[in-house]
């Protein structure tokens, strides 16, 4: 039987080949462009009208674009009169030149021209920090984590707003202390009353921890229940020096603040609150104890029911009147709330189905290994469950980056508002002001929107990939 | 029984409490949770009545018998400024459910095309379609609004020079492109017809879109009694159908035969009283149209913008849900001996739906939150109506904003107990 397998030798039975045969190349009439035409394109009678309607509508829509924005347009000038047709002598694409004009406005809106560096800064060091935490080769993923999310956020605060906020009361003034502290008296800008209230307030905070941890958890909880709070209240320290300390910035008050810097201000805010948040709702929702399970949808299914413009209304007009009268609160900052709130809900519903998807195996699994509840969140669960929602949060992402134009409804004015008061100048008043704005904002929006889904999509497939092996 | 070591040990003494006891850990969490929300909605309570008081600002809803003194562009129902602030709410929420209704209408059609566009084994048409949809996608909704209103609709020609939109347009300008590309011979029977149908009813210019109006004379309401009488009488000959397939396993024509008493009843009506129904054609009078149903521009660009950017949204959803129906499923029908039409509807698209309702039901309650962008355009929808003029006028925020958010909180859960019923009517039954 071995002689069989050789295919030199004869079978024993002549009529069945010894050797499997090269297959035959396809018929001719399979092959080549003009049978993938045939397929993709001419296929029968009505495929043939598709196609034709499709490369009339491709006719119909490509070349006035490119005649508008390219070949039509006029690219130099200093005001209106060189996108007038009567004036250029053709017909007039889009006119770059308003663009050029008002640049400064669509990036940084009224941001006082000396102090755009700090903008500008801010714009660098993001894209410095972001590029490499995107890179999957790049090392130092954890530093570079935690740079971007805890102290990236905290320099870009002191820098845009120019920090050296004159603190004056921290928990024990609030609570009708102050008299304890020498008001008024200053070291090196400082407020002493500032800064003793706040020593006072964290150790008195470490003492009450700890006592209650070991009413709770016995003697040997104490001590670590104290260290904790003092290491949260350390970095909440360090937090509020960075604000109160004066570097020599001028102060820039958030409403000269415009264009793609709010918009930027605004998408990025509601991403970084609403992972955690949204993680924690989520982790509510599942709970098993009835009043946290129940805050938690009521206020998920509220935020998620209503408007996002109705939220910022909410903020701008509503929440003021929930607070103590002598607190004012920052036309920008409002709007961040309502964003903020809004964003935390829907993104408690994406991490919620990812909590889902996890078998009860690794629930148990945990269990079996001795992890009290808190770890096997930490370790187990929630690591597996964010991997498997990504494109969802990518998504949330860019849900919110588009929904920060509504911030132009509560009068902040983001690229779109700072596009429309653009449109107001008579300066530039042409018949194709309009579309080339809308035309280069809507290049900008898509550029972003379409470069998150795109970097979503490839990782997606490499997570997927991992999970195979 | 003597061994110590198998008795359970006694608890060490001052330690009866133990954070690892989950009945003691979650009655410490509720009762902090219960006492923060407590604090939490004291405070707001005392804070906003101590506000209100100081800012002089009214409370309750007394308001809403107040005269509103603004006028509303379109209204529904009859309106005007000396009626309450309560009719205008009323009149804001019939103009959001107008545009949410066309809008879903219009999205629904345009994203089932796009959809099935996209799975087209066409490349010209598959490119168009991806294209559309990640244009659509990828733009916000409010820039999308604002730029068919400020850029396309305003650049629309006046109402003297408006484009017509019907069969007389189509004629005059297939025989203009013929008589351009050198066959004028051909063109004259284009421009026949153009001018044998006559002036075009549909007019579009930068006041809005200008429609014929259907005019009911006396007796039209025989018209309806017939339309509905055929609507129950269809209904009752589904439930019969389907019951005597069941048992018998015949086929009757349920949908031809529904379609026909349709038509012919209302018609045959209609017949009987002498066709009172006509169409009042909008004519151009001086500068402006008069006759006819005129629509406010703000209307055309938020409906326009909101079912193209739903469209693109439903175009992925329907590709994703036919995409999930296996392709066993096709084959196996094939084998049974179906052709492609009973295959698609009584075998693909029944499990597509599944698929594709309970996240286009999300959509429709997108496209229904987002018109109230409208108000970046002048739409008076509610939001604009009520959250925006109204609440200018009266200063009364709470009331308001609580009035507005809870319209579209009740859209939401009627809709959720819907879907939810809808799901576990269509979910599969599992043994």
């Amino acid at each position: 039987m071995s002689d069989s397998t050789s295919g030199q030798a004869l079978s024993p039975h002549a009529f069945v080949s010894a050797a499997f045969r090269e297959p035959e190349p396809p018929p001719t009439s399979d092959r080549g462009p003009l049978r993938w035409a045939r397929a993709h394109l001419f296929g029968s009678v009505p495929q043939v009208l598709l196609t034709l309607f499709g490369i009339w509508l491709l006719y119909a829509v490509i070349p006035p674009l490119v005649r508008f924005f390219i070949t039509d347009a006029v690219w130099e000038g200093t005001n209106r009169n060189a996108c007038l047709p009567a004036d250029v002598g053709h017909s007039v694409g889009a006119c770059w030149p308003f663009i050029w004009a008002k640049i400064n406005q669509l990036t940084y809106g009224f941001y006082p021209a000396d102090e755009r560096w700090r903008v500008n800064v801010v714009y660098a060091l993001g894209a410095l920090l972001l590029l490499p935490l995107l890179i999957q080769k790049a090392p130092y993923k954890r530093l570079n984590a935690i740079v971007f999310f805890g102290v990236y956020p905290v320099l870009a605060f002191v820098l845009l707003t120019g920090g050296n906020f004159a603190l004056r009361h921290f928990l024990l003034g609030y609570l009708g202390f102050d008299g304890l502290f020498p008001a008024g008296a200053e070291v090196g800008g400082l407020s002493v009353a500032f800064w003793a209230d706040f020593i006072l307030s964290s150790a008195l905070l470490a003492l009450v921890a700890a006592g209650i941890s070991r009413a709770v958890a016995g003697p040997g909880a104490g001590r670590g229940a104290a260290r904790s709070t003092l290491i949260v209240m350390a970095l909440l320290g360090v937090v509020l020096l960075a604000a109160d300390v004066n570097f020599g910035l001028v102060p820039v008050e958030t409403r000269l603040w415009g264009g793609l810097l709010v918009t930027l201000v605004i998408a990025v805010t509601g991403i970084t609150v609403s992972l955690p948040f949204g993680i924690l709702l989520a982790l509510g929702r599942r709970s098993k104890l009835p009043l946290v399970k129940i805050s938690s949808i009521l206020f998920i299914e509220f935020w998620r029911g209503v408007p996002l413009i109705t939220v910022l209304f909410f903020a701008t007009y509503m929440l003021p009147l929930f607070l103590p009268g002598q607190l004012t609160i920052d036309g920008l900052l409002r709007a961040l709330v309502g964003v903020a709130l809004f964003a935390s809900a829907y993104m408690a519903e994406v991490v919620r189905g990812g909590l889902q998807a996890i078998p009860k195996g690794q629930y148990e699994g945990a269990m079996a290994l001795g992890l009290p509840g808190s770890l096997m969140m930490r370790l187990v669960v929630l690591p597996q469950a964010l991997k498997l929602v990504i494109p969802g949060i990518v998504n949330n992402f860019i849900g919110l980056f588009k929904d920060t134009t509504l911030v132009l409804i509560v009068s902040i004015f983001d690229l779109l508002g700072a596009m429309r008061a653009a449109f107001t100048d008579p300066n530039w008043a042409t018949p194709t002001t309009l579309f080339t704005g809308f035309g280069f904002a809507g290049i900008v929006y898509f550029v972003f929107c379409f470069g998150m889904s795109r970097y979503s999509m490839a990782l997606e497939k490499r997570l997927d990939r991992a999970q195979r092996h | 029984m003597s061994d110590a070591r198998l008795s359970d040990p006694a608890p060490p003494r001052g330690r009866r409490w133990s954070w690892t006891d989950p009945k003691l850990r979650s009655s410490v969490i509720q009762i902090t949770l219960a006492l923060i929300l407590v604090w939490l909605a004291w405070s707001f309570y005392a804070n906003a009545e101590a506000n209100l008081s100081r800012l002089g600002i009214a409370s309750g809803f007394g308001f809403l018998d107040d005269r509103a003194g603004f006028a509303i562009s379109q209204t529904l129902i009859p309106y005007n400024e000396n009626m309450s602030y309560g009719r205008a709410f009323l009149v804001g929420l019939l103009n959001t459910l107008l545009v949410a209704f066309f809008g879903i209408i219009l999205a629904t059609i345009l994203g089932f095309l796009v959809g099935v566009a996209r799975l087209s084994k066409n490349v010209v048409i598959k490119a168009l379609a991806s294209a559309y949809v990640e244009i659509t996608r990828n733009l916000p909704p409010l820039f999308q609004i604002m730029f068919w209103y400020l850029a396309v609709l305003a650049a629309l020609p006046t109402p003297r020079q408006s484009w017509g939109i019907g069969l007389q347009p189509i004629f005059s300008g297939i025989a203009s492109g013929l008589s351009a590309i050198g066959l004028g011979g051909l063109a004259a029977p284009f421009s026949g017809l153009a001018e044998g149908v006559g002036a075009p009813d549909v007019y579009i210019n930068n006041r809005g879109l200008i429609l014929p109006r259907p005019v009911f004379g006396e007796g039209s309401s025989g018209i309806l009694i017939a339309l509905a009488v055929a609507v129950v009488v269809s209904f009752i000959i589904a439930r019969w159908a389907k019951k005597r397939r069941e048992a018998t396993g015949q086929q009757f024509p349920v949908f031809l035969t529904g379609l026909g008493l349709i038509i012919v009843l209302p018609f045959l009506a209609a017949a009987a009283v002498g066709f009172p129904v006509h169409l009042e054609v909008p004519q151009l009078r001086g500068f402006n149209f008069a006759g006819g149903v005129s629509v406010i521009p703000e209307f055309v660009a938020l409906l326009i913008a909101l079912s193209t950017y739903t469209a693109g949204f439903i175009a992925e959803i329907v590709r994703s849900g036919i995409l999930a129906v296996s392709k066993g499923q096709s084959e196996a029908a094939h084998s049974l001996g179906l052709r492609g039409g009973p295959t698609l509807r009584l075998v693909v698209i029944p499990q597509a739906m599944r698929v594709i309702v309970p996240p286009l039901t999300s959509q429709y309650l997108n496209l229904t939150k987002n018109s109230s962008l409208g108000v970046a355009v002048g739409y008076p929808d509610l939001f604009a109506v009520f959250a925006g003029t109204t609440l200018n006028q009266t200063g009364q925020a709470i009331e308001i904003i609580a009035m507005t958010m809870a319209v579209y909180l009740v859209i939401s859960i009627v809709t959720s107990l819907v879907m939810g019923w809808y799901n576990k009517r269509v979910a599969l039954v599992e043994r």
